[in-house]
């Protein structure tokens, strides 16, 4: 069997799977759409928000950054799990006591003002909205490889499959579906890092092999790694090269933007009791842990394979043993979609692979005959999916990961626009236009937000302002800038009202999104950004960790314009002193 | 909404349970910035003299030590809280 028939087989395999349990619990009722009814257990819920939250973005894109930049995107593994913190200690469980659906109702009850809830509700459409735009990245590169088509082909039928998808089934739907994509992607992500983890370091662990001697050499893999990287004029793969100030807001947007996503903090609503909120937060890291303990491994032994790949014992690799070894079909493969690309610039037969940025390289190039590096093209998106062929695994492993990565590309869209569609129906239509409107009403003008979102995100995924990754670390950066101060104050103070909530949200939300507009283009429109990320507008700070700055301009503008303004009534000083206790949680109810 | 203001009456029992909350997450939080931003990134280049698989301490942090404590952190939250929920009966 060839591997396109072995790829369609499984992923034929594992949709009919997700798709199978989606219609056996359809959701019925729009409380069932929206929070399952609340009867799902912590350790389930962990699982099927690990599947929620482990997007493209995690399991297709980020071992790539981390392999071709090393520690310095380590920001990704701690950012992506640090907010863990946040939501489990600041959010959860007062959220879950508070019992609404939705993270704009809570602001809209907690700063009693339906322009507080409308607010909200802009910044969580554009938050999800950017966050859409990276899974269609994803999913571009994942359905264009497993299909054998180009990457904009790939997207679009992806995106069709998506609504498909996403259409079918409400909250109760997905949280099981979620936990059938958590396994199959925890699997198709572990099997061939277990693998290569035997191949390099003989480690069955690749957390453990990280850390462990590369079996061929005797050395420690990392030390291996910082050399091999080395020769060929690339930064050492342990050292810290660039700005300290940088890396640090940046991991603290993606810590605080996770704490702000609504497609996460809605899980929360969905346990039955404030204690499982509380574990809840705890076995949905857990989950995610065993994918980002394992990352790191991926990144860096897919570093070190290509590298040797392209300079077998030391010599550059031929054009000729490109096309014709078996050991190289993966690079003929990823060349049709367009993501993987070399040029023999010198003619010399050879294919040098090196960083020609460098000007130590200069006089090596110069006196090997070398004009340039000659893997011109190498998309980090790829990495992942193309790591098994690179390691030589057996085509089961590689169909088994293709399906991985659709999972985890689905899963989150699928959350994504649920939570922009109900967003759209019962915050936007419901809670505000048309008060009145039908249950039927309401699922429809749910799935036509979810039509609208998927459409915007997959026109705009065709010229993506980054790797899938990077797109949604802008999402963070939204996220993290709008509406987590919003909730924290909420809870943690007694001080700030609708006022100066209003004018923090818009002041946080408007400050990031120019910020990102001027470095990554006007609503992403590629070649109309002023700046860019390699010479930002602010010092170091890129447009990716602006959302810790905005966050802080968030706070300080709440509270400044409070602190003019009158104090809280009365009912909501007490609603603030209920959410804070466990006492008297009951399920949580449709409001308005 | 009207039962639920009936319970949440401000007692002082429940101000020493926000206080104690609020001094768990202070604690939490400390830690949870030392390992990240602190062993992680910031104090990094002090750790660099304990080595660890050919690097050193504040890389193995970065890429996999951190997550480690930030589950332990949130175990312990739960821990911790749902004892003090039961202490200050203010549980489910």
């Amino acid at each position: 069997m060839d591997q396109f028939t072995i790829n369609l087989l499984f992923v034929g395999a594992s949709f009919a799977l997700y798709i199978g349990i989606a219609i056996w619990a359809r959701a019925g009722s729009t409380s069932e759409f929206y929070a399952a009814g609340q009867g799902v257990h912590p350790v389930t819920n962990g699982m099927a928000t690990a599947a929620d939250w482990m997007s493209a973005a995690s399991f297709i894109s980020m071992a790539g950054l981390i392999a071709f930049t090393g520690y310095d995107n380590s920001s990704f593994l701690m950012g992506w799990t640090g907010g863990y913190v946040l939501l489990a200690l600041l959010l959860a469980p007062y959220l879950r006591k508070f019992g609404k659906f939705t993270v704009s109702e809570f602001i809209g009850d907690r700063f009693y003002s339906p322009t507080a809830r409308m607010v909200a509700v802009i910044c969580l459409i554009v938050a999800s909205t950017t966050y859409v735009i990276g899974q269609m990245t994803g999913v571009g590169v994942a359905f264009g490889r497993f299909l054998e088509v180009s990457n904009t082909t790939g997207l679009l039928i992806g995106a069709c499959v998506v609504f498909a998808y996403a259409v079918f089934g409400g909250m109760k739907g997905v949280t099981y579906t979620q936990v059938a994509q958590y396994c199959v992607l925890i699997t198709a992500y572990t099997i061939p890092a277990v693998f290569i983890s035997l191949q390099l370091t003989g480690n069955p662990i690749p957390g453990l092999g990280l850390f462990g001697d590369h079996a061929a050499s005797g050395e420690p893999l990392l030390a291996k790694l910082d050399q091999v990287v080395r020769d060929l004029g690339f930064a050492e793969y342990t050292a810290h090269h660039t700005d300290t100030l940088n890396m640090v807001l940046f991991t603290l947007s993606l810590m605080i933007g996770t704490a702000g996503l609504p497609h996460v903090i809605m899980r929360f609503f969905t346990v039955p009791k404030v204690s499982d909120a509380r574990w809840s937060a705890g076995w949905t890291l857990v989950f995610i842990a065993l994918l980002y303990i394992t990352a790191p491994a991926v990144g860096a032994m897919a570093r070190l394979n290509i590298t040797e790949m392209m300079w077998p014992n030391g010599e550059a690799v031929s054009v000729e043993t490109i096309e014709n070894d078996a050991d190289y079909n993966w690079m003929k493969t990823w060349e049709k979609t367009g993501l993987l690309a070399w040029e023999d610039k010198n003619g010399d037969g050879l294919i040098q692979y090196y960083n020609d940025k460098n000007p130590e390289m200069a006089a090596t190039a110069e006196a090997n005959g070398w004009t340039g590096n000659e893997l011109t093209k190498f998309n980090r998106d790829i990495l992942v999916l193309a790591n098994p062929e690179i390691a030589n695994l057996p085509g089961w492993v590689i169909g088994l990961v293709a399906a991985g990565g659709l999972a985890a590309a689905l899963s989150t869209a699928a959350g994504l626009l649920l939570a922009i569609s109900s967003a759209v129906s019962h915050d936007l239509i419901k809670g505000q236009l048309n008060p009145n409107i039908s249950e039927k009403g309401e699922l429809l003008s749910a799935r036509i937000a979810m039509a609208v979102a998927i459409a915007v995100a997959t026109y705009l995924g065709l010229n993506p302002p980054g790797f899938a990754a990077q797109t949604v670390a802008l999402a963070f950066g939204l996220a993290a800038a709008s509406i987590f101060p919003a909730l924290m104050m909420g809870i943690f103070s007694t001080r700030v009202n609708n006022k100066g909530a209003v004018a923090g949200m818009l002041a946080g939300l408007l400050v990031t999104l120019l910020y990102i507009f001027l470095h990554k283009g006007w609503f992403f429109i590629p070649g109309t950004n002023s700046f860019t990320d390699a010479e930002p507008l602010l010092g170091t700070i890129k447009s990716t960790s602006f959302g810790a700055i905005g966050a802080a301009i968030n706070f300080a503008v709440a509270f400044f314009v409070s602190s003019r303004t009158e104090e809280l009534p009365e009912d909501v000083r007490e609603l603030v002193e209920s959410v804070r206790v466990p006492r008297g949680a009951g399920a949580a109810q449709s409001g308005h | 909404m009207s039962d639920t203001s009936q319970v949440t009456s401000t007692s002082e029992s429940d101000k020493t349970y926000w206080k104690a909350n609020l001094r768990i997450i202070g604690w939490s939080l400390v830690i949870w910035a030392l390992v990240s931003f602190g062993f992680g990134i910031l104090l990094r280049p002090l750790l660099a003299g304990i080595s660890v698989g050919g690097t050193d301490l504040g890389f193995w942090f970065a890429q996999q030590g951190s997550i480690l404590v930030f589950l332990v952190l949130i175990f312990n939250y739960a821990f911790v809280m749902n004892r003090l929920d039961r202490q200050h009966g203010v549980e489910e």
